[in-house]
């Protein structure tokens, strides 16, 4: 069959809503294209595990330190799905890793901001996990099987981080004169660059159309952004507190939320490797996996000399 | 004189310290783990010690009935009034110190809440059914750990008897019992400590580990007397709570 024609039937599967499973043809810069999303994700699961994981060993009931344990170990595991469906797309975990590692692959940069009260632990679910359910709940649907279905999990649990988050800003925003300053603070310095975690405004973001009719994207940044906006902005009066944006004001014509400008230049910089966590998050990733070679290697050992010794009972 | 409830109080909270101070020591791996399996592995581990803490805390806050609460006696008791085993509170050191020692306490654990799941007691019976189904996970998954690591590579050997070397005298505390321990009714600690000693040398052996000659141990962790580790730990913890009084979480 030609190129040509494999293309067609490629995107017919696609334009008829079947799934592309791991053994189909496919376009060589599909498979790309979600290899560098899907690592990129696994990526921002695993790092988004430090930011938070900075806080367990002081969170101030039992109760919420152990929400927190498995809520960082809820991303570990979703970390593990996606590296899991990348791998059926030809690349290797460990390649990733060291992709990740080296600084060489992306992740979300959302994860280069520093935790600094409890708060945050409450802002990161509300706002953080609220924005990534937002671009992930389309990604149920997306055209690739294996990504799809890790989705699928990933966006259960997300949606508990989610309201565990809230509810520690809610208790929060009923406390004493401090906690309230501190659910506010945080508030503060989790708005926008929660906002811009649905990426660049369409304008500027090239791939977009030919992602969309890949359906691995099914709405655009914007609409994305408009629509977490539009809910966070009503939410945020149940706590009591307000969006740090002057401008956001409810557009009735529109039925939407209007807001104010995003700073490009600032997440540009993050991007660029010069967030305030950019280093220590590649560090401690850099230091779990240096400081667990020896334990890797240790078990690849122990699992071959069990394999030799089970082979010479046999041939015994 | 110490009344039998003042005994089952200590005896309660004594449990309830070492799961949460080893809950919380393992807690430190969550998001550094040497590879992403065992990472939500240790996680788990101590979120299971973390619940059996809790459950404990809350049995001996209805018991003690002033007032205090699973989160007052977790957050607002200082040092000399933790009765956790010395073990539990060192650093987590590295894989090796981590998994060992998980293996120690948790086959010390594993004896005990066998027995105690029968016991006259019915709310630490119940405690300690559910925890006997946890704590068999984790003694599996840590004696498989340690003879992985002991029977791995050279330096993986070398790592594990170094963690042996620092351990063991942290050890006799699991299996000797403090006052408030040996009052109470139904357990058999001579059992304990045999079992304990029986299982602890066969894993070793596989391990191809042997115990130190030196048989000193230290002690104190269950009176209040303990390493200067702790102090750092419960800073830690107790940050929050100790610097707004009075707030709900
Ligand atoms: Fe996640
Ligand atoms: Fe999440």
């Amino acid at each position: 069959m030609s190129l040509i024609e494999l293309e067609k039937i490629f995107q017919d599967k696609i334009d008829k809503e079947i799934r592309i499973e791991p053994k189909d043809w496919m376009p060589e810069k599909y498979r790309q294209t979600l290899i560098r999303q899907i690592s990129q994700h696994a990526h921002s699961e695993i790092v988004g595990m430090l930011p938070e994981g900075n806080w367990i060993t002081r969170a101030p009931t039992l109760r919420r330190k152990v929400t927190l344990i498995a809520k960082v170990q809820d991303e570990a595991g979703h970390g593990l799905y996606l590296y899991s469906s990348a791998e059926t797309l030809g690349i290797s975990r460990d390649e990733m890793v060291s992709q990740l590692n080296s600084g060489k692959a992306k992740y979300s940069s959302i994860f280069n901001y520093p935790t600094t009260s409890w708060a945050d632990m409450g802002a990161i679910g509300w706002l953080v996990d609220g924005a990534a359910i937002m671009n992930q709940v389309p990604l149920c649907r997306n055209s690739y099987g294996p990504y799809a279905r890790a989705m699928v999990r990933v966006c259960k649990e997300e949606s508990f981080h989610q309201r565990q988050g809230f509810e520690i800003l809610l208790v929060l925003s009923r406390g004493s004169e401090a906690q309230r300053k501190m659910c506010q603070n945080a508030i503060n310095r989790w708005w926008w660059p929660s906002v811009m975690m649905f990426g660049p405004g369409d304008d500027a973001s090239p791939h977009t159309a030919q992602s969309m009719k890949w359906k691995i994207k099914r709405f655009t940044n914007d609409e994305l952004r408009q629509k977490f906006i539009d809910i966070c902005a009503e939410q945020v009066k149940l706590l009591g507190m307000t969006l740090p944006d002057p401008d956001l004001k409810w557009n009735a014509a529109k039925g939407h939320y209007d807001f104010g400008a995003i700073d490009w230049t600032e997440f540009w910089n993050v991007v660029a490797g010069n967030g305030p966590c950019n280093k220590e998050r590649l560090e401690a990733r850099n230091k779990a996996h240096d400081d667990g070679a020896w334990v890797r290697e240790a078990a690849v050992a122990y699992a071959r000399k069990q394999k030799d010794k089970l082979s010479q009972t046999k041939v015994a | 004189m110490i009344t039998e409830k003042e005994q089952l109080v200590s005896f309660v909270l004594h449990l309830a310290d070492d799961s949460l101070v080893l809950g919380h020591r393992n807690s430190e791996w969550t998001g550094h783990g040497p590879i992403l399996e065992q990472d939500i592995a240790i996680s788990n581990i101590a979120l299971d010690l973390i619940g059996q803490a809790r459950n404990f805390y809350q049995y001996a806050a209805a018991l003690k009935a002033d007032g205090a609460t699973e989160d007052t006696l977790a957050y607002l008791r200082d040092a000399m009034d933790y009765k956790n085993a010395l073990i539990a509170e060192l650093n987590k050191g590295d894989w090796a110190v981590t998994t060992l020692r998980q293996f120690f306490f948790s086959t010390s654990k594993f004896y005990l809440y066998q027995q105690l799941q029968n016991n006259s007691d019915t709310t630490l019976a119940a405690i300690a059914e559910k925890s006997l189904k946890e704590v068999t996970y984790h003694l599996r998954w840590s004696a498989e750990w340690v003879i992985r690591l002991g029977d791995g590579t050279d330096e993986s050997n070398a790592r594990v008897k170094t963690a042996l070397e620092y351990l063991w005298p942290y050890t006799g505390e699991l299996i000797t019992p403090a006052s408030y321990e040996q009052a109470q009714p139904g357990i058999d600690f001579a059992a304990l400590k045999k079992n304990w000693t029986n299982h602890v040398l066969q894993v070793l052996e596989q391990a191809l580990l042997t115990p130190p000659v030196n048989d000193w141990m230290q002690s104190g962790g269950k009176q209040g007397i303990h390493t200067e580790h702790l102090g750092y730990l419960l800073a830690e913890m107790q940050y929050l709570q100790r610097s707004y009084p009075g707030c709900e979480w």
